[in-house]
């Protein structure tokens, strides 16, 4: 068991590697590199904002970003307008969506410190307005992608799609930021406790809006992604990473107190959250049904790897 | 002062700002009609607001609150209006489940957060089984109630005033609300002084399960048909509705008062904006904008407070 409680992750790859088999098996193995190539391209996507949510997470209780589905579509949005407009390609795009991303962060964070409130209801209200201005600039016109960026979001290289690849040098980006560089430790310390943290010298307020700058880039760069993907930005199409950022962090098994993070459980419930999904449809249920089962399975997989104790 | 007066009167006083701006924007709205066309869906947001608060008083947060308040309502405009005894002991049987998921929470000490978000799968797929199309019918006397119309103050005041009056003496008063804000303060010396924190889990979020029934069943009133999807934004409402209100996330610190007050400020920017005239576009956008200006107003008063 000192395996399992030094690596909180293995739960989440277990699960995944459990509703992989059961989809592959029910449909005679025939489905396992169609379902295997479609988990990773969406996984792709979840990855990315979790991480971004994890970090976020990890600086402690009330910590969480409410704002990522907005700054998706927001960034998803005026990306592909401004290659619209000006021309340029990806990498205007790219430019584009990462300048919401810094923005979206800096507006937060500046929110959060400024009116001392917690940073669930800071990134809620921000969430409102870039919805809006999304709302605004999108008008109901669907920009295609131009099409260099939508093959390149929906190809693969080496049999893996673009966007996993994007999305595991992110998660190794990630890992070392987290393991090995004192940005991560000091995120670490001031989850463990803020108040020790600062007294032992740690910038508290300076890593904080660091993290969140990082969370909204992410999410910014999975919404550019993500809209070139899906052949245009949809106003809706970051409403179901709200709740998905949260549970692939979680199920993961980092802990939602914060102070205690992992990377390699995001990939492997990203995975299991998507191959889901996937299985229950496979098995053709019904709406009503599947949501059911869907969260009695969340629910299980959180009762099986718990157990570890509550820090606070 | 003490300070759980303080926590209502922060809120109260940011509220009275708003009630004031909207009737400079519209004198009419000083009116018994037009204060019930201002706070007509307040009374479910605000029982929502008390669940929530009764959870997060204990320290934990309940995401499913929306999608269980969507389908009590299903339940209430299908079962409850064709056979009464079923509705009831669906509900029964829904509270109960609330209080088993208290009991799981609290024995495998798991994140509250990802427990309700499996049971907000949950709620929202039986929701979708028993009205796969918005439809149902609101029961007569549920419609009645609602739609009442007492002397000298609208329905829905009277109604958050006996929510908060209710909600405050269960949660203030009480030797159980005092157990259960205690819990949320320091587990371990409620448990030394003898009580059971499991029963008071339980006990919480039972009650936070008939106050999601309460806010379901009058929403049906109010709307008189559902759909699985009537109450989903419920859930951040709620959250920001106890925060807007004076609470706090950890520590058991928790007003009943200002989260009805909560509740009521967040009614009150939907129905602000409408007098606006605002594009449709920029409609949410103004509902944070006024959350934030409120947040800043408690901020400023909150000093001035600490300096007086």
């Amino acid at each position: 068991m000192t395996a399992f409680a030094a690596r909180p992750w293995i739960w989440s790859w277990i699960a995944m590697a459990a509703v992989w088999g059961a989809t592959v098996l029910f449909t005679g193995g025939a489905s396992a590199a169609g379902v295997t190539h479609a988990a990773l391209t969406f996984a792709a996507f979840s990855v990315m904002v979790g991480i971004g949510q994890m970090f976020v997470i990890t600086l402690g209780p009330g910590n969480v970003d409410l704002s990522i589905p907005a700054t998706m579509t927001l960034a998803g949005t005026l990306s592909l307008k401004a290659i619209d407009a000006w021309g340029g390609g990806t990498l205007v795009g790219l430019g584009v969506s990462l300048l919401v991303g810094l923005g979206v962060g800096i507006a937060n964070f500046t929110l959060i410190r400024a009116l001392r409130i917690p940073p669930i209801i800071a990134t809620l209200s921000t969430s409102f307005i870039f919805q809006s201005t999304a709302i605004w600039a999108n008008r109901g016109i669907r920009i295609k992608p131009p099409d260099a960026l939508a093959g390149f979001s929906t190809d693969m290289t080496l049999g893996v799609p673009n966007v996993a690849w994007i999305a595991l040098v992110l998660t190794v980006a990630a890992w070392v930021l987290l393991e090995r560089t004192i940005f991560g430790r000091r995120v670490l310390a001031i989850g463990q406790n803020m108040r020790a943290a600062r007294l032992a010298g740690v910038p508290v307020d300076g890593v904080r809006f660091a993290t969140y700058i990082l969370c909204a880039l992410l999410a910014s760069l999975a919404g550019f992604l993500l809209a070139s993907f899906s052949g245009g930005a949809a106003l809706n199409m970051g409403a179901e990473y709200l709740l998905t950022s949260i549970a692939v962090v979680v199920i993961g098994g980092s802990s939602v107190a914060g102070g205690n993070s992992n990377v390699p459980g995001i990939w492997g419930a990203s995975l299991f959250m998507f191959l889901l999904v996937t299985m229950l449809n496979t098995y053709g249920l019904g709406a009503g049904v599947r949501l059911i089962l869907t969260g009695l399975i969340i629910i299980a997989v959180i009762v099986a790897a718990g157990g570890r104790t509550r820090t606070r | 002062m003490k300070p759980d007066s303080l926590r209502v009167l922060i809120p109260a006083l940011s509220f009275a700002v708003l009630l004031a701006a909207v009737f400079w924007l519209q004198p009419r709205a000083m009116s018994y009609l037009g204060l019930n066309l201002l706070f007509n869906l307040a009374v479910p947001i605000a029982l929502a607001t008390i669940a929530q608060m009764l959870v997060i008083a204990v320290n934990d947060l309940d995401l499913s609150i929306g999608t269980f308040v969507s389908f009590v309502a299903c339940v209430t405009a299908t079962f409850l209006n064709d056979s009464p005894v079923l509705g009831l002991a669906i509900f029964a049987a829904a509270i109960a489940t609330y209080a088993l998921v208290g009991v799981l929470i609290h024995l495998r000490e798991l994140p509250s957060i990802v427990v309700s978000l499996g049971m907000s799968f949950v709620w929202g797929g039986l929701a979708v089984l028993i009205l796969p199309a918005p439809g149902g019918s609101a029961p007569p006397w549920i419609r009645a109630l609602m739609t009442a119309k007492p002397p000298l103050l609208p329905m829905a005041i009277v109604a958050s005033l006996v929510i908060a009056a209710v909600a405050h003496l269960i949660v203030m008063r009480s030797s159980f609300g005092t157990a259960l804000r205690g819990v949320g303060g320091n587990a371990r010396s409620v448990e030394r002084a003898g009580w059971s924190v499991l029963k008071l889990r339980a006990a919480t979020y039972a009650l936070a399960g008939l106050f999601g029934v309460l806010a379901g069943v009058s929403l049906v009133g109010l709307t008189t048909a559902a759909d699985a999807n009537i109450a989903l934004r419920y859930t951040l409402l709620s959250i920001a509705g106890v925060i807007l209100g004076g609470g706090e996330f950890t520590g058991g610190r928790v007003s009943a008062i200002g989260a009805v007050i909560g509740a009521l400020t967040l009614t009150l920017a939907s129905s602000f904006l409408t007098f606006l005239r605002l594009s449709p576009d920029w409609q949410i956008g103004a509902q944070g904008a006024i959350l934030i200006v409120v947040l800043a107003i408690r901020l400023v008063l909150n000093r001035q407070e600490r300096r007086g």
